[in-house]
């Protein structure tokens, strides 16, 4: 018997329709009303400007270690914006911008990234998942929140995030491969930002995209420029379409970058040259944009001044509130609320112990500054 | 009422379940049209369809990862996976999520799940088969741990894990899979998580045993009586959260305990047991407490397996060294 081709039905795309410069394809241009442009350009312009003060706050001692999105704003904002409020957002980590957009305060941002529990209360209003910290994790509750939606029959989608790094756990595997046997409504969103801490890219996988990947598990699946938003949300409108529509789900890669360093723990200096973050910085997706809403003539100098001073001020008055809500009470006894729906004895007496123990401590304080006031 | 294998009765409960509640369905490998490869999800794909028996891809992590975002959702999934030994590969969803979102989103979201899974020895498998890890997972925060014993408690235990609004972890015995039948009642029947039971009563000996090693602890508690010794036994059911107030309540009768489990011994349920009767009942001891335990080994093959599990013969004479101090 001869060897004969296969035929691999599914072909892939790389899509772009802002060039650096914020020239649009014409023949490509989304249809997007200029108050959603423009809605979509603060919001990324409020993932850059928190991101950069969060890091001053960081170095500053005020916050703990966080890791910076910086340069992903076109890739989290192009794709999230198609997400209903039933609809679910399952996040990595590096998405800020876009729970920031589904509603999570800033101030629950920096609750969480200066170590409040508070930090991980999603809204009741809100049906998203907390971020995930273990890597790719998060990708297997998308296909399963996925398949309940499905079950239940409710119209609503779901949206995961994950960066190329993350493409190479099992998880990920797992994930889309689940998703596509059983067809559930789920758009997977890769931030390629080329790094994971000190591995490049090519170090994760020998695969010419990440896209192709979707193609081994029989679901569409598409690159495009992650730092052009309009490609990014041409794309992902279509995949959202083809999840409420019983399609299945779709796999997008957004090539972008990673700015800055992995964690404000990490020094990128140490793996990752100049001249390449340089380049990257050239291709930012923010000052694309307002180009072409310049050209639009949706954004001139004032509307930019004006989104930019109230983006400023939205973030200042976030600070003030979490720090005066750092600086009030933080009973410690609250680690143990919520371990389980109702606590089992052995836990209550060791929450006893630390009642106790506490108490012991602060009369003994008490007593001290007694002496010495 | 009918005469059940513990098959027959997780078959009963999950089937039930599923009747009452259009939010439970179960996932795993092989569970649909061949009903489990111990046959405990057997027909029930006939009944609820395959949307609610589902037939994964073989992919351990994807069966926890799944149900902890069906669970969030608000569903109620129970999980089959296929042996103990394959659940390491899902340890980390177990772990980082199910045990933990309602902790991180302060009772915002929950993870209702359950983890069935066939534990231990004793039946001549294939290696990777035959392991007792339960203190893994009962050393996980947010996670409960049962492992029940008989037809019976196994089914009530089952249903009681399916309606907790927390992650259960649910280690089925294998070894008593049809090691016997008891009467189980056709009409719905819970039993509490969190609770021991004393199944045998004595005044000189408490015997504490779990799972599998429930049979050989009860003959051994029969040959006792035989010399005059009462022995009483404590089937734990819940490994964790521990209840440790009936043990602590024998001890002060008896003074003397031997802890059987079949897990290997350091780390082990047992150490944990023998901590809480320290501190319970300290001044009341009249012996060592003594552990009959697997080994800190890999189980062997079984053609030497038999000198690895605890048996009767053991736990007799871990019993009459300590009764004779």
């Amino acid at each position: 018997m001869p060897r004969t081709p296969i035929e691999i039905k599914e072909s892939l795309e790389h899509l772009a329709i802002l060039n650096e410069h914020g020239e649009v394809d014409v023949a490509l241009e989304p249809e997007i009303s200029r108050e959603r442009l423009l809605e979509l350009y603060r919001a990324m312009l409020l993932g850059r400007r928190f991101d950069e003060r969060m890091l001053d706050l960081q170095r500053q001692g005020r916050i703990g270690t966080f890791p910076p999105i910086k340069g992903q704003e076109a890739a989290q904002m192009g794709s999230i914006v198609h997400l209903k409020e039933n609809d679910w957002l399952v996040p990595a980590f590096r998405e800020t911008a876009a729970e920031i957009w589904r509603g999570r305060s800033l101030e629950s941002v920096l609750l969480y990234y200066n170590g409040f529990n508070e930090g991980t209360i999603i809204p009741d209003h809100q049906k998203d998942l907390p971020m995930a910290v273990p890597v790719g994790s998060q990708i297997l509750h998308a296909t399963g929140v996925g398949y309940a939606a499905k079950y239940r029959n409710r119209g609503d989608i779901v949206m995961t995030y994950f960066g190329d790094g993350a493409t190479s756990e099992g998880d990920f595997h797992e994930g889309l491969n689940c998703a596509a046997v059983y067809q559930v409504p789920v758009v997977f969103i890769c931030q390629n930002n080329q790094w994971a801490i000190s591995i490049p890219l090519k170090q994760q996988t020998r695969s010419g995209t990440i896209a192709q990947k979707a193609l081994a598990y029989g679901m569409p699946g598409i690159q495009v420029d992650g730092n052009d938003v309009l490609a990014v949300y041409a794309a992902t409108a279509e995949a959202v379409e083809r999840a409420r529509n019983g399609g299945g789900p779709t796999l997008i890669e957004c090539v972008t970058y990673r700015v800055m360093m992995h964690t404000t723990a990490d020094d990128p200096k140490r793996y990752r040259s100049e001249e390449e973050v340089e380049q990257w910085r050239q291709k930012c997706p923010i000052s694309r944009f307002e180009g072409y809403l310049r050209q639009k003539g949706f954004l001139d100098d004032a509307g930019c001044a004006e989104i930019e001073s109230a983006v400023l001020d939205q973030i200042q008055t976030a600070i003030h509130k979490a720090e005066q809500q750092m600086a009030g009470p933080c009973d410690p006894l609250e680690m143990f609320d919520h371990v389980f729906e109702s606590l089992p004895a052995p836990i209550a007496r060791q929450k006893e112990e630390v009642t106790k123990y506490l108490a012991k401590q602060a009369s003994a304080k008490g007593q001290k500054e007694g002496r010495h006031g | 009422m009918a005469k059940m294998t513990m098959v027959q009765a997780l078959n009963l409960a999950l089937k039930q379940e599923m009747t009452r509640d259009d939010s439970v369905l179960i996932l795993g490998e092989d569970v649909g049209p061949d009903g489990g490869v111990f046959r405990v999800t057997d027909t029930l794909i006939d009944e609820f369809g395959p949307e609610r028996v589902i037939d994964t891809p073989l992919a351990e992590a994807a069966i926890a990862g799944m149900a902890v975002g069906m669970a969030v959702y608000g569903l109620r999934p129970v999980c089959e996976i296929q042996f103990s030994g394959f659940a390491y590969q899902n340890f980390h969803q177990i772990e980082n999520h199910a045990a933990r979102m309602r902790w991180r989103t302060r009772g915002r979201l929950t993870v209702p799940m359950v983890m069935r899974a066939p534990y231990g020895g004793g039946v001549r498998a294939l290696e990777h088969h035959s392991e007792s890890r339960e203190a893994y997972w009962a050393h996980t925060p947010g996670l409960k741990m049962v492992i029940p014993s008989s037809p019976r408690n196994a089914r009530a235990l089952l249903a009681a894990a399916i309606r907790d609004p927390d992650p259960v972890i649910f280690y089925e015995p294998k070894a008593l899979y049809r090691a016997f039948r008891e009467e189980v009642p056709e009409a719905e029947e819970l039993m509490e998580i969190g609770r021991s039971q004393c199944i045998r009563q004595g005044d000189d000996l408490t015997m504490i045993a779990y799972g599998a090693m429930i049979p050989p602890t009860m003959e051994a508690a029969g040959q006792l009586e035989q010399e005059g010794i009462e022995a009483e036994v404590i089937d734990l059911l819940t490994i964790s959260p521990l209840d440790d107030s009936l043990m602590i309540e024998s001890i002060k009768k008896t003074g003397r305990a031997v802890i059987i489990h079949e897990a290997p011994r350091s780390f082990g349920p047992g150490a944990e047991i023998i901590s809480r009767l320290m501190e319970g009942a300290f001044y009341y001891l009249e012996a060592p407490l003594v552990r009959v335990t697997g080994y800190d080994i890999v189980i062997p093959y079984f053609s030497r397996e038999k000198a690895y599990m605890p048996d009767v013969k053991r736990i007799l004479e871990a019993a009459r060294a300590t009764l004779n101090i």
